[in-house]
């Protein structure tokens, strides 16, 4: 299962939903305001870095580049590009665009 | 007898206007919309501040690179309002801390409030526009 974030994990619930949704396994792709999830020295760090032992995590450069958090990068999260993105859904059976 | 005045002799009233600012650039219209409505708010020579808390912190960091996403980078336009007599920017202290910045990953020079002078100085607002 590829699980599709969009939304910063600090205006909504909806990460934290998907990281107790998600299997060992699975994957998680943050993109739009998902991807400042995927910043170093935040709040989150700790859970992020707890999902990491059993789920890949990527984020979308191009929405990392805009926001200008690109060099904030945390460690063991893989950077694509919208091919990458493409990619992923080929790969991954089913995806859940997550609201 | 005392003398009355029914307006002050130097004309209307500045009123202090706060536009608060709470979500990241570019997921949603939200920012860009508040940064928009302040420019037109400075031609009417108010006394305006600007308040970033919990993700409207991102608003403000420096490399900012839109080509890949096709959107208009529109965060220099915060390093122009003080040409517009804006000057008065602040971020929330624990926002930042939460989001692992510091005022060194900001474009424009800001005041870091903790809550308790951010609600201080909101209490002192006469209008408040919330993005």
């Amino acid at each position: 299962m590829l699980h599709i974030v969009n939304k910063s994990p600090f205006q909504t619930s909806t990460l934290e939903s998907c990281l107790r949704m998600a299997q060992p396994g699975s994957a998680i792709l943050l993109i739009e305001d998902g991807i400042y999830a995927a910043t170093a020295g935040s709040s989150l760090e700790a859970r992020i870095r707890e999902a990491q032992a059993t789920i890949k995590v990527y984020a979308l450069q191009p929405d990392m580049d805009a926001r200008g958090v690109t060099p904030k990068l945390l460690e063991g999260i893989t950077l694509v590009d919208y091919g990458g993105f493409v990619d992923l859904t080929a790969e991954y059976k089913t995806s859940h665009s997550w609201l | 007898m005392s003398e009355q005045q029914t307006a002050p002799a130097s004309g209307p009233k500045v009123k202090k206007f706060m536009f608060v600012n709470r979500k990241a650039p570019y997921g949603t219209i939200y920012a860009l919309e508040s940064l928009e409505v302040v420019l037109i708010t400075a031609t009417f020579d108010q006394d305006v501040s600007l308040v970033f808390l919990d993700d409207g912190v991102y608003e403000l960091v420096k490399g900012q690179q839109t080509k890949g996403i096709g959107i208009k980078n529109f965060s220099p336009s915060y390093r122009a309002l003080d040409g517009y007599d804006v000057e008065k920017l602040y971020v929330d202290a624990a926002s930042m801390a939460q989001r692992g910045l510091t005022e060194k990953d900001l474009l424009v020079p800001v005041e870091v409030l903790d809550a308790q002078q951010m609600g201080a100085l909101m209490a002192e607002q006469d209008v408040i526009l919330s993005f």
